[in-house]
């Protein structure tokens, strides 16, 4: 383990939301339970999987656009230190003020006490998965601050009182009649008539929203990305509210991963035509909002920038991890993953979901706290094909495999398994073995635990009447 | 041509069938094939679980055992895959190893690449009249990426009727110790892939790896659908006579 520059290794426990109560196989167990939830997963995923699909197709250089998002990436991680520093004087000298964040528990210290000096009570937020990630909206209410979120699929969790579950369409899991529901009951002011038909639904949450950011001065986003050397900051969403956030409030804080960052502007060119396409399999992002520092007489006129860690240096240090870095908050694995399509982002336990999240969530609270992440996925290798910057997902699995504490009993047979196998004479000994014994009873029924869950539903083949190689040596 | 058989542990073990049906296939295409018998397992169970330091020995024993021959086949997509993908990374510093691994991987084919690109033969001369649904299996499509290689060697199989499969792309939920550790995830993953094998009306659902056959087999078998699953060696190795 390495530490830098005195900066805690992993993310905190007790703040933020990147650790669940329970592992992804006892969570997931309860997801698959749920017939509706395993409808709307698969009927969305299949639905976004399709038109991204159709619109990727149109690009003949897309395999070339990859290449290029993923070598920029590698670059920037390469010098982030010298990046970063670029970046905090270009924002200081276009009349921002950068904060530099160590933990979950710094950033929200930071954004509290920001807000607290504005004297207002409440702050707009824009869909950020940063601040979802470090718990800032419970920091801020337990601080009296109420924090309104705008993204609409965002205003249905927080309304809900519940958590995302998906990077891109954090509400993914609930249908239109259960979002009227939650409107119906949480939601102030709302007309007690409203049906489930979504433009009704949309206007409900427009006309209660747009009160909110008209009357509120103070807003917290997220970035897509940061140019370092221009000091612009750029979010990328398609509803409008990011504009009306970052344009309409006195005060800005944008709260944003240190990995964020791209060189240079042209480099923006790469990857506003990779995130839609891969993400919601637009052609073009609706609304791409980017400012440099304060601007006199127009859009908020204190802008602070927040740049969190939370682990972030301990996934650069790993060589084979830090690609997680790359990622670029499409969705795109999620969309793919077959896994993710049957459990749900709830699953993972952190903000995190899909593919993604299992390798990411991991990293940034060291492999013990995520121990069962790495192992939530079948390794089939979709989410390495969809990832628009190349991610080779399934390879930081098995390395994040090797990095995970390992049940005491399945150590033993794994070590006396190699063994074995390493013992061509006691290996032809074992299959002989294996064929007598017969450990499962009735047409391969009943296999003792842990392998009992493969015989919950499957059948083992009948062993056969010889081996391979006691056949070759007879024949 | 002389050819060495990675036969894998699963196959010599579980699935002498297919192993055999490489052999006897290669065979009447007029090859030479030899099994070198200190051959066991190629390490992939332990890689993907996590136990790479387990793995070392048997990614050595591997490379030992076939760094002899010109040419390897192996009726597994997946353990091919490993032996390409992942025998060198487990060698680590040990660079030699990594090289002499590199060295065998880059010798090694799974059997629809070795039939068509080193032995230039689409049509195997077999005969196999049923309904068939090929699945195409994720380390094949996605780490060896043989692409429609087994399609066009099944196309050539007289009297075979080959459907094509829906969804074909996704994973059946096997994973290897995926499908123990993660057993409910990997059961709704079944269900979709038996679902999709039911629906187009084959007989036989065939793939290139004998781990995923077991899988969707066991599945199809406990239902008491009476699709069966056949190795694509098997069904290559099928003639009239």
């Amino acid at each position: 383990m390495s530490t830098f520059l005195g900066m805690p290794v992993h993310a905190p426990r007790g703040v933020g939301h990147l650790r669940g109560d329970e592992s992804f196989p006892a969570a997931a167990r309860t997801a698959l339970a749920d017939s509706q939830l395993r409808r709307n997963l698969q009927h969305a995923t299949t639905t976004i999987r399709g038109k991204s699909g159709r619109v990727i197709a149109e690009l003949p250089d897309w395999q070339e656009l990859r290449a290029a998002g993923s070598a920029l990436k590698a670059h920037t991680m390469a010098h982030l230190p010298e990046l970063l520093e670029q970046l905090e004087e270009k924002v200081t000298a276009a009349g921002g003020v950068v904060h530099w964040a160590a933990d979950a528990n710094e950033a929200n210290q930071i954004v509290t006490d920001l807000v607290r000096a504005t004297g207002s009570s409440r702050v707009i937020k824009v869909k950020s998965m940063a601040t979802q990630e470090i718990g800032l909206n419970e920091a801020l209410e337990a601080a009296g601050i109420t924090p309104v979120e705008t993204d609409l699929a965002e205003l249905i969790v927080q309304l809900g009182n519940d958590k995302p579950s998906h990077i891109l369409v954090p509400a993914i899991h609930r249908n239109r009649s259960e979002i009227r529901e939650i409107f119906l009951r949480a939601m102030p002011g709302v007309d007690p008539s409203l049906t489930d038909d979504p433009p009704v639904l949309a206007g409900a949450a427009r006309r209660y929203l747009r009160e909110t950011f008209l009357s509120t001065t103070v807003a917290v986003s997220g970035a897509n990305f940061a140019i370092a050397d221009t000091g612009t900051l750029a979010v990328v969403e398609s509803e409008g509210n990011g504009r009306m956030c970052l344009t309409l409030p006195e005060t800005l804080i944008t709260v944003m991963g240190i990995e964020k960052l791209v060189p240079t502007w042209q480099d923006l060119e790469v990857f506003l035509q990779l995130l839609p396409r891969a993400s919601t399999g637009e052609r073009m992002n609706p609304y791409t909002s980017m400012w440099t520092g304060v601007t006199p007489g127009d859009g908020p006129q204190n802008f602070h920038l927040v740049l969190l860690d939370n682990g972030r240096t301990a996934v650069l240090a790993d060589e084979v991890g830090r690609q997680a870095l790359h990622c670029i908050r499409c969705s795109a694995c999620l969309n793919v993953c077959p896994v993710y399509e049957r459990t749900g982002g709830h699953a993972y336990g952190s903000v995190y979901p899909g593919p993604i999240g299992a390798v990411l969530s991991p990293q940034l609270t060291g492999v013990e706290d995520n121990a069962s992440l790495p192992y939530a996925s079948s390794l089939c290798g979709a989410c390495f094909d969809a990832c628009p910057v190349k991610i080779d997902i399934p390879s930081i699995l098995v390395h994040l495999r090797n990095q995970a504490p390992h049940p005491r009993t399945e150590a033993a047979v794994m070590a006396a398994a190699a063994y074995t196998m390493d013992h061509p004479r006691l290996y032809a000994s074992a299959q002989r073995a294996a064929k007598l014994s017969r450990i499962a009873g009735r047409r391969g029924r009943g296999l003792p635990p842990p392998l009992n869950g493969w015989t919950a539903s499957r059948d083992l083949p009948a062993p056969p009447p010889e081996t391979f190689r006691d056949w070759w040596r007879n024949r | 041509m002389r050819i060495a058989l990675f036969v894998t542990c699963l196959a010599d073990t579980m699935f002498p069938a297919a192993a055999k049906a490489t052999v006897l296939l290669l065979e009447r295409l007029g090859h030479e094939v030899v099994f070198p018998p200190e051959q066991t397992c190629c390490g992939q169970m332990h890689i993907n679980t996590g136990y790479q330091k387990d793995a070392l020995p048997l990614v050595k024993r591997h490379v030992q055992t076939f760094e002899r021959f010109d040419v390897v086949v192996a009726p597994s997509g997946s353990c091919v895959g490993s032996v390409r993908h992942q025998h060198a990374m487990v060698a680590g510093d040990d660079t030699k190893l990594a090289a002499r691994a590199s060295a065998v991987a880059s010798r090694t084919y799974e059997l629809s690449e070795l039939l068509i690109d080193v032995l230039g033969v689409e049509d195997v001369g077999a005969y196999y009249p049923h309904r068939v649904t090929y699945h195409p299996t994720c380390h094949s499509l996605r780490v060896l990426r043989v692409g429609d290689k087994p399609e066009r060697l099944l196309r050539n199989v007289r009297g075979l009727d080959l459907v094509e499969l829906p969804a074909a792309e996704q994973c059946c939920g096997f994973g290897g110790t995926f499908s123990v550790k993660n057993a409910d995830t990997s059961t709704a993953m079944l269900a979709d892939k038996m679902r999709h094998v039911l629906d187009t009306g084959a007989d036989v659902c065939t793939a290139g790896d004998a781990s995923c056959l077991m899988h969707i087999g066991g599945g199809l078998s406990r239902l008491r659908t009476g699709v069966r699953t056949v190795h694509l060696a098997e069904i290559l190795a099928s003639t009239e006579a």
